[in-house]
């Protein structure tokens, strides 16, 4: 059964595998530093459909049907579906879920929807309410621009700290049964806010945040930074993750060549993307890809996947609101 | 250490680590662009004035305008407008261009919403504080004016 | 007449550049920018420095946003000389109303004709 070590950390002693993955990056994603990795890359950003919401909506139930074909599983054999996104009341998840009826829970932490879903769901698998559960989360950028921006035809140049949100989705389904690949424990963030409220500078709020539940999970675990091949955050950028290695430093440990960021990967420096990627589905694309495919191979053994979100809205931001930061962390193995 | 100091502090520390641009070339682009537009309305102008003799000069100034505003709608629409926009930063933003280019890509953009309560309700979202403040700005100068008795 | 474009070009390019120092250096949105320069324009008007500026550089300062602000005062201050108080509320829109008008129509014909395209970067 699940317990619990120190303040935050929840260990899982039957190991929930993971027995599918699957990624759907947009155009700019796929002509990005994964390009090989990914399962699909949309050849139209619309996917075909009329608005960018509903295109969305359909990389969502793709991602989610792929991941279950991959798991040569059938639908009627996964229990619960969680998954969420950043639009407005989380449609394009609820919709998606309208598609494919299935029992559905739906997250909202940002873009750190995916560690908080595979945190969930590992949960629920060791308790033993569920045997197979699907994990989803993505993003459209030209829905996030829309909502979260400037119309998109407009003629404004983005600041030199912004970064580019993700179009694509990631899934991952866990199970029961025995894999090769299992979440050993999961580490719940707290809301964490440092006073930034520049809201094209996402990663300086959001790395106190992943801060404090690194932190939280060393200290709990009673582990180090060296202890682990691979450390990533999900968005934080260039910037963002120069911000969260002086942070570490202060505070006594030491992110070394073992860190990286998924956003600052993502795109080439050609891409014109400034500080790299970010959005939900940018986390959700690389762990579903790149790292889940580099612990098949045994590259990497043990994995924190620590997914950052920043919990604002545009009407927060616009009364003046400072940005608060979460990050939920999931430790991944390799056996 | 309370919060309200480690938050001044942290933000002090991001500002000083926010890499700083060369922002040398978008300044170079911003003037050549601005200004070429500018010189493009001129041109307008004047050759509205040589093809209609008896055409006054504010007349041709407004038709100038709008030929502006229609040339950089059309732009907008076709999807080239924020391609140049990205490059020139204020040198497209700042002329009449600009003003154009937000109206329209506001229309295009929330047209999915509906006509009514998308694309109309949703047509002023950036060029409205402009019209707004303008129109504050010329009824106070008008306030003095009625005052000082011209 | 050359002498006219090159201080179209001077002017106007000065102006857009201002407005990228503003928008580099303060960090604010374009429609901040927008909204400076049109009370920038109008406060201009006011004081009639303008109506010089235009003898200058003719489009240079016509074409800018200021020249927008510069028209709305200066059918302000037209028509209050008209029809008194009233000029205040009938000026203003009165002088623009061409190009807000054609605006308006261009963006609707676009929004009919066009959809928002994905950016790449």
């Amino acid at each position: 059964m699940a317990h619990r070590i120190g303040k935050q950390t929840i260990v899982f002693d039957s190991k929930p595998g993971i027995l599918g993955y699957y990624s759907i990056a947009g155009i700019k994603e796929g002509e990005g530093n994964f390009k090989e990795y990914f399962d699909c890359i949309l050849e139209d950003d619309t996917n075909g459909e009329k608005t960018f919401e509903h295109a969305e909506r359909k990389i969502f139930i793709e991602a989610i049907n792929g991941a279950i074909k991959k798991s040569k599983l059938t639908k009627n054999s996964i229990d619960m579906l969680l998954s969420g996104d950043l639009l407005n009341q989380i449609i394009s998840a609820s919709f998606a879920a309208r598609e494919l009826d299935l029992p559905y829970v739906g997250l909202y932490g940002a873009c750190s929807t995916m560690a908080e879903s595979l945190a969930v769901g590992a949960t629920m698998i060791e308790s033993g309410a569920a045997k197979n559960v699907a994990c989803a989360t993505g993003s459209h950028f030209s829905s996030a621009e829309r909502q979260y921006r400037f119309p998109l035809e407009l003629g404004n140049q983005r600041p030199p700290t912004s970064q580019w949100t993700v179009t694509g989705s990631g899934c991952t389904i866990l199970t029961n049964r025995k894999c090769p690949i299992t979440i050993a424990s999961a580490t719940f963030g707290k809301v964490v806010d440092y006073g930034v409220n520049d809201v094209n500078d996402m990663g300086a709020a959001m790395a106190p945040a992943a801060m404090s539940t690194l932190i939280a999970h060393f200290v709990d675990t009673n582990t180090n930074p060296e202890d682990y091949d691979l450390i990533v955050t999900g968005d934080l950028g260039k910037l963002g993750s120069e911000i969260l290695m002086d942070l570490m430093e202060h505070e006594g440990y030491k992110l070394g060549k073992n860190y990286s960021d998924c956003g600052q990967m993502m795109f080439d420096d050609s891409q014109k993307s400034f500080q790299g990627a970010s959005g939900a589905g940018c986390s959700a694309i690389v762990l579903n890809s790149y790292i889940i495919k580099k612990m098949l191979d045994g590259e990497y053994k043990r994995v924190l996947f620590c997914a950052t979100g920043a919990l604002l809205s545009t009407l927060s931001s616009q009364q003046g609101d400072t940005i608060p930061g979460i990050c939920h962390l999931v430790e991944i193995v390799k056996e | 250490m309370n919060a309200e100091t480690r938050n001044k502090k942290y933000n002090e520390y991001v500002e000083a680590k926010i890499p700083k641009t060369k922002n040398f070339p978008t300044l170079i682009n911003s003037f050549w662009v601005g200004g070429l537009i500018c010189v493009i309305g001129q041109g307008i102008q004047d050759l509205l004035m040589y093809l209609f003799p008896t055409m006054s000069l504010e007349f041709a100034g407004t038709w100038m305008l709008i030929i502006l505003i229609v040339l950089a709608s059309l732009l907008t629409g076709l999807g080239i407008f924020d391609k140049i926009g990205v490059f020139a930063g204020a040198g497209t933003i700042v002329p009449i261009t600009g003003f154009s280019n937000s109206i329209t890509s506001a229309a295009i953009e929330y047209k999915k919403e509906g006509i009514i309560f998308g694309m109309c309700a949703k047509m002023f979202t950036v060029a409205g504080p402009v019209i707004v403040n303008g129109i504050a700005a010329s009824f106070i100068v008008g306030i003095i004016y009625i005052i000082i008795g011209v | 007449m050359w002498l006219m474009y090159i201080k179209a070009f001077l002017v106007g390019g000065l102006i857009c550049m201002i407005g990228q120092i503003l928008i580099i250096k303060t960090n604010i949105t374009s429609s901040r920018i927008l909204v400076l320069f049109v009370v920038i324009g109008a406060a201009l008007e006011g004081l009639g420095l303008y109506q010089p500026l235009v003898d200058f550089a003719g489009a240079g300062v016509q074409v800018p946003i200021v020249g927008f602000g510069r028209s709305l005062a200066k059918g302000v201050i037209e028509a209050v000389r008209d029809q008194g108080v009233l000029g205040i509320f009938t000026g203003g829109f009165t002088a623009t109303a061409g190009g807000i008008a054609a605006a308006v129509i261009s963006a609707y014909l676009m929004a009919i004709i066009f959809s928002s395209k994905t950016k790449k970067y």
